[in-house]
């Protein structure tokens, strides 16, 4: 028989989940931006901003308190809830 | 395992009180008083029992929390009423209802201890017969090498582990009289709730003690906290780490280092309290290099950084004292850190000019033009500590002019946010200063020799980033 030893992990079960269907056209939804607080990500979006919305998408604005941490809870749920697709800025 | 009801002995042959008394426990069976008897050494003894119990597997002895023989126990209803330790004719003849128990014995003698309670088998016993883990256990094939086994699973920060058996956990869970399914945090970046369970588990694999066990469980909590902010340590692309910091008594009880080469290798509490911690964050909440952890250099701290303060050869009040805590109190403090980087300056004689020397070290963590961005740790060594002390320079006073010291005119100076951020605008009269009034975390510790001090830079401080933050380590809780 070989060595038993106690599991070190969090022992989680994976769970799979469908990702939403890519969006079929931009005409008619709403798109959020994402700023998550990184700097000049303002500016990025800013420009990503004027490119949808000269396609006549309607487009909402959203911004994390810090780069550092994990979006909030109700943000995540205002963006879920309220746009069809959203865009989130990464960069310095 | 249920005990029949009346009275039940605990001996073992090894014991001389039990030997004196096995014509007593033989009298009693014979009187039909004493309904068992568990030997735990020699099924043959005592001599002449009907209702002799072989418990040299200790199942019994462990499960009744026997910790001299011989015990008597009194049953009623299949639980312990009441019970009775080592030989004393008073205590039996009132215990059992029987006069003149033992003639010819003499009137008292203590017991002997346990072998259930034996300081080399408890822990076996704990993980044999125990509540039990909540943990999954993971049983290796006979082929396998357990060292490679841990490290295909990826429990591994890259250098060898100790095997985390049941007997091994429960031995380290002895170091905390909490209990072992307790939430001690919710571990980034899965946010799972991480119990001391799973916090011994990695304890024991990074090489630590029990008794380290209350420092470990005070810095993952302490890690986890939203002030610290873990996550955004794990997942920026900055070179930093938890860099744990012992203050207290407890630094000495569990043999810490805080004198010659203190950031360095060669103490087991320093070396693997640190590492037990990114256990801790890597297999709890699977916080991996190349996954969540995306740092782009990294540093040779991330293996684990920890380290004590010289309290006692420090001339000021110790680090925690200065953040308000009593000087009895045992803490943990963390602060977001990257690799040490030493300041010689074997020419400054006044503390003035060593404190404008330090300042101006000081300024080149991360980058000279760099400010108000992060805070950093000064770790001052005793003949650098010993500059301020002679002239009787207290901590306040030595912190704020090294601060005064990295003042530089504002011009040309970034903010976390990049040029032009702002940043010079909280230009003072002497400049901008590199760090915030409360930025600069001074620690001393180091050998009784050498003119050097230890600059560890930080990361993004503050709210947006992380805060250092401080809490006392409860010994066994």
């Amino acid at each position: 028989m070989g060595v038993t030893v106690l599991d070190p992990t969090a022992e989680l079960v994976v769970s799979r989940r469908e990702r939403n269907a890519r969006l079929e056209t931009l005409e008619g939804m709403t798109i959020g931006l994402l700023d998550i607080s990184k700097p000049r990500g303002n500016v990025f979006l800013d420009r990503i901003q004027e490119l949808l919305e000269r396609d006549g998408v309607r487009v909402l604005r959203f911004v994390k308190p810090t780069f550092a941490k994990p979006a909030p809870v109700d943000l995540r749920h205002e963006i879920a809830t309220q746009c069809h697709a959203v865009i989130e800025a990464l960069a310095d | 395992m249920t005990l029949p009801d009346g009275l039940v002995a605990f001996v073992k042959r090894d014991c001389p009180t039990c030997a004196l008394v096995e014509p007593v426990l033989g009298e009693l069976a014979d009187a039909g008083i004493l309904n068992a008897v568990y030997t735990q050494d020699d099924p043959t003894f005592p001599r002449g029992i009907a209702a002799l119990h072989d418990d040299t597997g200790l199942e019994a002895s462990w499960r009744n929390g026997i910790e001299t023989v011989p015990t008597i126990l009194r049953v009623e209803e299949g639980r312990e009423a009441d019970r009775i330790v080592g030989w004393s004719r008073e205590q039996w003849t009132a215990f059992t209802s029987v006069a003149d128990l033992g003639a010819g014995l003499p009137e008292h003698r203590p017991g002997c201890g346990s072998l259930s309670a034996d300081p080399d088998r408890a822990a076996g016993l704990e993980a044999q017969y125990g509540d039990g883990f909540a943990s999954r256990r993971v049983e290796f094939a006979s082929a396998e090498d357990p060292m490679e086994a841990m490290h295909d699973r990826g429990w591994s920060d890259g250098l060898p582990l100790v095997e985390p058996t049941t007997e091994r956990v429960a031995r380290m869970l002895r170091g905390t009289a909490r209990d072992r399914q307790d939430v001690v945090a919710i571990v980034p970046p899965n946010l799972v709730e991480c119990t001391v369970e799973k916090v011994a588990v990695n304890a024991v694999m990074a090489g630590c003690k029990p008794e380290y066990l209350p420092v470990v469980l005070a810095a993952v909590a302490t890690a986890c906290t939203d002030a610290f902010n873990m996550h955004g340590l794990l997942c920026t692309t900055m070179s930093v780490g938890p860099v744990v910091l012992v203050n207290g008594p407890i630094r000495n009880a569990i043999g810490m280092n805080s004198g010659v080469n203190v950031l360095g290798q060669g103490n087991r509490a320093n070396s693997t309290i640190g590492r037990a911690l990114q256990l801790v964050v890597r297999n709890v909440g699977g916080g991996e290099p190349g996954g969540i952890d995306r740092s782009t250099l990294g540093n040779p701290g991330k293996v684990g950084f920890c380290f004590a303060e010289d309290e006692e050869g420090s001339p000021w009040p110790s680090f925690s004292q200065s953040r308000g805590f009593g000087p009895r109190a045992s803490t943990v403090t963390l602060f977001p850190g990257e690799s040490p980087r030493i300041v010689v300056d074997q020419v400054s004689r006044t503390p003035e000019a060593l404190a404008a020397s330090l300042g101006s070290a000081l300024i080149g963590t991360n980058h000279p033009r760099l400010v108000m961005a992060t805070d950093a740790m000064l770790v001052i060594s005793p003949e650098h500590a010993s500059r301020f002390a002679a002239a009787g320079w207290s901590k306040e006073r030595t912190v704020s002019r090294i601060l005064e010291a990295t003042c530089q005119p504002a011009e040309g100076l970034w903010g976390i946010a990049g040029e032009g951020d702002g940043a010079a605008g909280d230009a003072g009269p002497g400049g901008v200063a590199k760090f915030r009034p409360d930025g600069l975390h001074v620690v001393h510790a180091g050998g009784r020799a050498g003119l050097f001090s230890a600059v560890i830079g930080g990361w993004v401080a503050g709210d947006k980033g992380s805060h250092t933050v401080t809490k006392e380590v409860s010994p066994w809780a």
